[in-house]
């Protein structure tokens, strides 16, 4: 049984899409416990999956039996099996987390909104545990399509926010596969090792240097980096909260670890910093990408649209480690994909219980509310703490890593860009707790101007309080993760 | 000069693929209405088919079934050469299969969140949807 983990990690949540579809029909209450039960196996298959990869190393295996290039392989190596619990956890946490809202939103549309969650947490894995280039668009297409129903079942602008949506992330993914094609003319393969095997010799044809360069193209587009990222902020703004808490915290981050797999696992660090000389570009790029997104989150009136713009300087964040070429940098991105996930659920959960309260999150409508909802705004302060990078919180570490890396490599501009938007999320943060701590609360609908706490329900709140608290616990085991999981997940050739 | 036409005429599948995947992105960039934009994503997933399909065909070559071996139980192909040339390869085509139902996918999802769209603004004009929202 065990050897088939990787396996059961996605046929789990697969087949249980379709018993969830099917019990939508039947009896709507049913959705709910499905999913639950569905992402807990996977959740415990990827525990289980990275304590063998510490154990024992890079899991190879074969679907059906085939092996490469032949058939379909699932790698799980110290890279995704750090990703992978990092997906499920935050799906599950996300998932309980929701279930009241979901029912007052939904209702009827329950067993559909359940349908597309777990299958959208399906293609993700899928993405991240595959180790066929071509199987990977694919599941990039589920995790698409599935997430572009999960938005536009929000409020009124969200239809049109996705359908801008889909003609970006079409396009990127398109753009991916396009570089896949080129791949498979020069090498004849699809299974990423073994390309990775092929190319070394015809690292100087240009139709490798063009699929390099369209498949790094399709991947930004999906990850928002900063002059593509156009479609991002409204879709996650006016998507309803359950679908924007589980997206806007694994969507980009999913697209970073394509990235990185694809630089060093069907490239080569050599490749990539060796042969192209585009890495001081590449940083450049993410550099501006980390200012605008700080610059833009100034200008926003509302919550949630400020969230997403520093989303964006996040992804500038990871872009920017990656290709700083040094180990710090790249441990910096590793630890950040992780810690971003955690910390961007943990904001976006609050909000999703401001919504669910004061059904805005409009700076405006936010006023007081630290006497109303003291838990779930000490949550999004703890959050917000996080993304500023106050120690001993986990933002602080990535960061810290992000920032030596920066100065080993000599990219001051990255280091600089990384302090600026600090202190601007120093700003965002502020204002909020001035707004909602030190105004007084006023409440429209009542007419009464009370200091009654009415906070969320509890099922939305314990998963909150337990996200938050998780912050810093990740925070007090950095050191841990990166000296048993992440250094080995660098490849060779990174000093 | 002869340069430029063997590369004009030698990769005419190049070409017709990239031009069809311009007019897709140009629909999206610059048409208002948004059907169109849709069927603009739609010709840009298209180009990318083509271009799968075309690198997996040859000349004078045929479907990847064995000749000559049929009969005699089977037995002809321990006795015939199998010569790749022969055959083209079915591998990208193949591929495509996947392709083209994500580009349906893609379209149902398009075209549905479009009549949501209609049902809410009456109207398929990207201008005068933005104007609405402005309005409020």
């Amino acid at each position: 049984m065990t050897q088939h983990y990787p396996a059961l990690l996605l046929v789990t949540p697969l087949l249980a899409a379709f018993v969830i579809s099917a019990a939508g029909w039947i009896k709507r209450k049913w959705c709910f416990p499905i999913a639950v039960v569905a992402l807990t196996v996977s959740a415990w298959c990827s525990v289980a999956l990275l304590l063998r990869v510490m154990k024992e190393g890079v899991i190879h295996y074969y679907l059906g039996g085939w092996a490469p290039p032949w058939g379909i392989a699932y790698y799980v190596d110290y890279l995704n099996g750090l990703v992978l619990p990092v997906i499920c956890i935050v799906a599950l946490v996300n998932l309980i987390a929701s279930k009241r809202s979901v029912e007052d939103q939904f209702d009827e549309k329950i067993g559909a909104f359940y349908t597309l969650y777990v299958l959208m947490f399906t293609g993700l894995l899928g993405i991240v545990i595959t180790g066929d280039a071509f199987n990977l668009y694919v599941l990039l297409e589920i995790a698409a399509l599935t997430g572009y129903g999960l938005i536009a079942m929000g409020e009124e602008r969200a239809p049109l926010a996705t359908l801008n949506y889909l003609y970006m992330g079409t396009i990127g993914a398109c753009f991916y596969l396009l570089g896949v094609g080129y791949l498979y003319i020069v090498t004849g393969s699809l299974n990423m090792v073994d390309i990775a095997r092929i190319l070394p010799p015809l690292y100087d044809s240009r139709a490798v240097l063009t699929a390099f360069v369209i498949c790094m193209v399709g991947v930004w587009i999906k990850m928002g980096l900063f002059p593509l990222h156009a479609w991002l902020p409204n879709a996650y703004t006016y998507a309803p909260s359950a679908s924007s808490s589980l997206i806007a915290p694994l969507m980009t981050k999913v697209m970073i670890y394509v990235m990185i797999r694809l630089m060093f696992t069907v490239f080569t660090p050599y490749y990539v910093f060796g042969i192209l000389d585009v890495s001081d570009s590449v940083v450049w790029i993410s550099v501006i990408a980390i200012v605008m997104g700080a610059v833009l989150a100034l200008q926003q009136n509302n919550l949630k649209k400020m969230l997403t713009y520093i989303i964006i300087a996040e992804v500038g964040y990871m872009v920017g480690g990656a290709w700083l070429g040094n180990r710090d940098g790249l441990t910096g991105a590793i630890l950040h994909i992780m810690n971003d996930a955690v910390m961007t659920l943990c904001v976006f959960l609050a909000v999703g219980n401001l919504v669910y309260k004061l059904k805005s999150y409009a700076f405006a409508d936010l006023s007081g509310a630290f006497g109303k909802m003291p838990f779930t705004m000490w949550a999004f302060v703890a959050g917000g703490l996080s993304i500023i990078g106050i120690p001993p919180s986990c933002g602080f570490f990535s960061k810290w890593y992000l920032i030596s890396g920066a100065i080993k490599s000599g990219h001051y501009e990255f280091m600089v860009a990384l302090l600026f938007s600090s202190l601007v999320n120093v700003i965002l943060f502020f204002r909020i707790i001035e707004i909602t701590y030190f105004e007084p609360f006023e409440d429209h609908a009542h007419g009464h101007h009370g200091k009654n706490i009415d906070e969320a329900p509890l099922s939305a709140l314990i998963p909150l309080l337990i996200v938050a608290a998780g912050l810093f616990v990740l925070g007090f085991f950095t050191s841990d993760f990166v000296r048993l999981i992440i250094q080995f997940a660098i490849p060779k050739g990174i000093v | 000069m002869p340069d430029i036409i063997q590369t004009i005429i030698g990769k005419y599948n190049y070409w017709i693929y990239i031009t069809l995947m311009m007019i897709g992105f140009y629909a999206i960039i610059a048409k208002n209405n948004l059907v169109k934009k849709i069927i603009g994503v739609n010709i840009f997933q298209t180009a990318i088919i083509l271009f799968y399909v075309s690198i997996g065909a040859k000349w004078g070559g045929t479907i990847p079934i064995l000749q000559n071996v049929h009969g005699e139980g089977g037995a002809g192909a321990a006795t015939h050469a199998i010569k790749a040339v022969d055959y083209i390869n079915p591998l990208p085509h193949v591929l495509m299969l996947t392709a083209i139902v994500v580009s349906v996918a893609t379209l149902g999802v398009a075209l549905s969140l479009a009549i949501l769209i209609y049902r809410r603004y009456k109207t398929l004009e990207e201008d005068e949807i933005l104007a609405r929202i402005r309005e409020k």
